[in-house]
């Protein structure tokens, strides 16, 4: 492989991420697949990196995952995302930052297609106004959290306890980078580095010490796929799908896989529990599993902050193989005596203080 | 007194042009961007659908265009263009200006360039390989991977760049399906052990004897086609190829290992044709080629008068027809400076 071509089409695809002043909006689903991880981002953004970033707490969902499950019609998404956009507007900001791909997805989706059709951009402003009396504007900056989180890779990195090394070894740890279906896969040019190469993860791995694998199920759907979980009678597809791809990263020797998306880490890391249950097989070194991270995780593990307290301990497929390989000091016995954040000062937990 | 034309671009196209116009009896200055005339002759190995060696084409333009009448400008680019009544001035990026009382222009193509195809993986996957990188293999008489093995399982993809919106290129390029057979066929004579197979969408054999071929590839060289586009190539840790493909006849999706992936390349406007498009206000059509005063009766006939098209600056076409063109286009130049006497 010749990592100079990658390289030639990560740099056709840079993203303008603004740089302060962020409206940020959380996922319906994240905080209850990994409760820490958009905790850690504010504690991140705030406390680490010195971050304006406001939480509005009326939003809502963006209704996302309604409208590719295909229950939800694209002009009713098209209004609850417009009184999202009302509410950053009220507050004041021009940078929002959705925590969700599929929300992202979404977002861009629509904001492309107003571009194309201003005429349906003015409809739905007037049936946000009707329903609601808000109006709103477009957001001079839209970023993914992750795309943030990319920006400010160095700047966390000059604060870093851990690396992502291998601290017996001194080898870089190997990591496989998931990305969502609906982060680039859509508008190529709205993700860092692309869809099919996509940089935004690799960007962070590679400053923060690790290496990225590239394998051959790379780019396939890491088991969520909205109808393949959503609709019962289809989960096999759903597990066999995660299987596919851990099968296919299995003789590349991953550390770790690192993700963006609400849905991946969950199904990567709930299946291979399901599949070591069903078949006695698991995929990682030792008879372990491949621990599975979302960015933030990855990035407050980096920063030195309690494992417990970035909710690892929710995780099915156990985190401790990567704790230990970075050398982080951590409490097995605090594992499940969960402080509430006890490190974290209480703001953090309050929407905007 | 003699008449003085320029002819920009010394591929076949030019050197057809050239050559025929210092028959005619006019001073001809060709330029040529590189150092050797011929363009893209110079990498083919065998042209189909005779499978004649393409030296032996650049032999017979060479025989026609070396000579007293025709200056020959290699290594040298247009950097100005000025029309001055029924009068020309190009002036070179070496200071020279040269006067001419018409133009042909015959900037060719430029080969798709594989790597905007990222799925793909040419550029980053050590054996992805372009119709053009196989040809120059085919030349030097070695077929080998990039650890010096010599490959048993052979992928072809046909329309790599060419009718495909994502890239840009609506358009078919004509040539790349009679090549990915042409290719295939060669091959396996120099691998008997090999086994080929082609990606396409469909077979477009259009010109003569390319059906037969397409039947010969099938017939005596087991070349297997499979109707249905690659999605994406990736490599497996032992360094080989897998490729996801639709077998669209089968209607169900194929994986497969492969040890190499040939990329036909569609043909796209050349930058040295769109830098004298901006330079001369040449139009230029949807699909970025030259386009013809008239596409029936008028296709070596330009916007501007006095300057013509000669060859592939204007579409895809295969060798015979770009010398046809040319030789068109000298017609059209002929007339005009008959009339402009």
């Amino acid at each position: 492989m010749k990592q100079e071509g990658k390289r030639a089409i990560w740099s056709e695809y840079q993203k303008e991420i603004a740089d302060d002043k962020f409206f940020y909006v959380r996922s319906c689903i994240r905080q209850n697949f990994f409760p820490g991880s958009e905790v850690a981002f504010l504690r991140i953004m705030r406390d680490v990196l010195k971050k304006d970033v406001y939480e509005h707490p009326c939003h809502t969902t963006c209704s996302g995952i309604g409208y590719h499950g295909d229950v939800v019609p694209v002009e009713t998404a098209m209004t609850v995302v417009a009184r999202q956009f009302a509410l950053m507007t009220e507050a004041g900001y021009t940078n929002y930052v959705p925590s969700c791909i599929t929300s992202f997805g979404l977002y861009t989706e629509i904001l492309d297609t107003w571009h194309h059709f201003p005429e349906v951009e003015e409809k739905v402003r007037k049936q946000l106004k009707k329903a609601t009396g808000r109006e709103f504007r477009i957001p001079e900056n839209l970023a993914h959290a992750s795309d943030v989180i990319y920006k400010f890779r160095k700047e966390i990195f000059a604060q870093a306890k851990y690396k992502l090394i291998n601290k017996e070894t001194g080898e870089p740890l190997k990591v496989v980078d998931h990305i969502g279906c609906h982060y680039a896969k859509m508008f190529p040019s709205k993700g860092v580095g692309g869809a099919e190469y996509p940089y935004v993860l690799s960007g962070m791995v590679e400053e923060w010490g690790g290496e990225t694998i590239d394998y051959p199920e790379r780019r396939h759907c890491c088991g969520f796929g909205f109808r393949q979980y959503l609709v019962q009678a289809n989960r096999g597809f759903s597990v066999a799908c995660s299987k596919e791809k851990f099968e296919s990263m299995k003789p590349f020797k991953p550390d770790m896989i690192i993700t963006n998306c609400p849905g991946c880490p969950m199904f990567l890391d709930r299946w291979q529990y399901v599949i070591n249950e069903m078949e006695g097989k698991r995929y990682g070194k030792n008879g372990e599993g491949i621990p599975v991270f979302t960015y933030e995780e990855v990035a407050g593990l980096v920063l030195g902050f309690d494992p417990w307290d970035l909710g690892l301990q929710m995780h099915q497929t156990d985190c401790e193989p990567v704790l230990k390989k970075m050398g982080i000091e951590y409490s097995p016995e605090d594992k499940y005596n969960t402080k509430i954040c006890a490190s974290v000062s209480e703001n953090h937990n309050l929407i905007n203080v | 007194m003699s008449k003085h034309v320029i002819v920009i671009g010394g591929g076949v196209a030019g050197l057809e042009a050239a050559g025929q116009l210092s028959k005619a009896g006019i001073e001809v200055s060709l330029i040529e961007k590189d150092s050797l005339t011929g363009g893209h002759l110079n990498n083919w190995y065998k042209l189909f659908p005779d499978r004649r060696h393409s030296s032996e084409v650049k032999a017979y333009l060479d025989g026609i265009s070396l000579n007293d009448r025709i200056r020959l400008l290699t290594g040298t680019t247009v950097e100005k263009f000025h029309r001055n009544k029924s009068h020309f001035s190009i002036i070179t990026d070496k200071g020279k200006e040269l006067s001419a009382d018409a133009v042909v222009v015959a900037t060719g193509f430029d080969l798709f360039k594989s790597e905007k195809k990222e799925e793909y993986g040419y550029g980053i996957y050590d054996n992805v390989i372009s119709s053009s990188d196989l040809e120059v293999m085919f030349r030097s008489g070695k077929i080998v991977l990039q650890n010096g093995t010599v490959p048993k399982t052979i992928g072809i993809v046909h329309c790599v760049g060419s009718r495909d919106e994502k890239a840009g290129n609506l358009y078919c390029s004509k040539l790349c399906c009679v090549t990915a057979v042409k290719q295939a066929i060669e091959l396996r004579e120099h691998l008997p052990a090999s086994k080929v197979f082609c990606f396409y969408m469909d077979m477009r054999m259009g010109g003569a004897f390319y059906e037969e071929l397409y039947r010969e590839a099938q017939e005596e060289w087991a070349v297997n086609f499979i109707r249905g586009k690659v999605s994406e190539a990736s490599e497996t840790i032992d360094n080989k190829l897998v490729i996801k493909v639709e077998d669209t006849l089968a209607g169900r999706p194929l994986k497969m290992e492969l040890d190499l992936l040939v990329l036909m390349a569609g043909m796209e406007m050349s930058e040295g044709g769109k830098k004298i498009a901006t330079l001369s206000g040449l139009t230029t059509g949807q699909n970025r080629f030259f386009s013809a005063a008239d596409p029936h009766y008028g296709s070596n006939r330009s916007n501007i008068n006095g300057v013509f098209y000669a060859g592939t600056c204007t579409a895809p076409m295969n060798i015979t027809e770009t010398i046809s063109h040319a030789r068109a286009a000298v017609s059209d130049v002929m007339d005009y400076l008959k009339e402009s006497n």
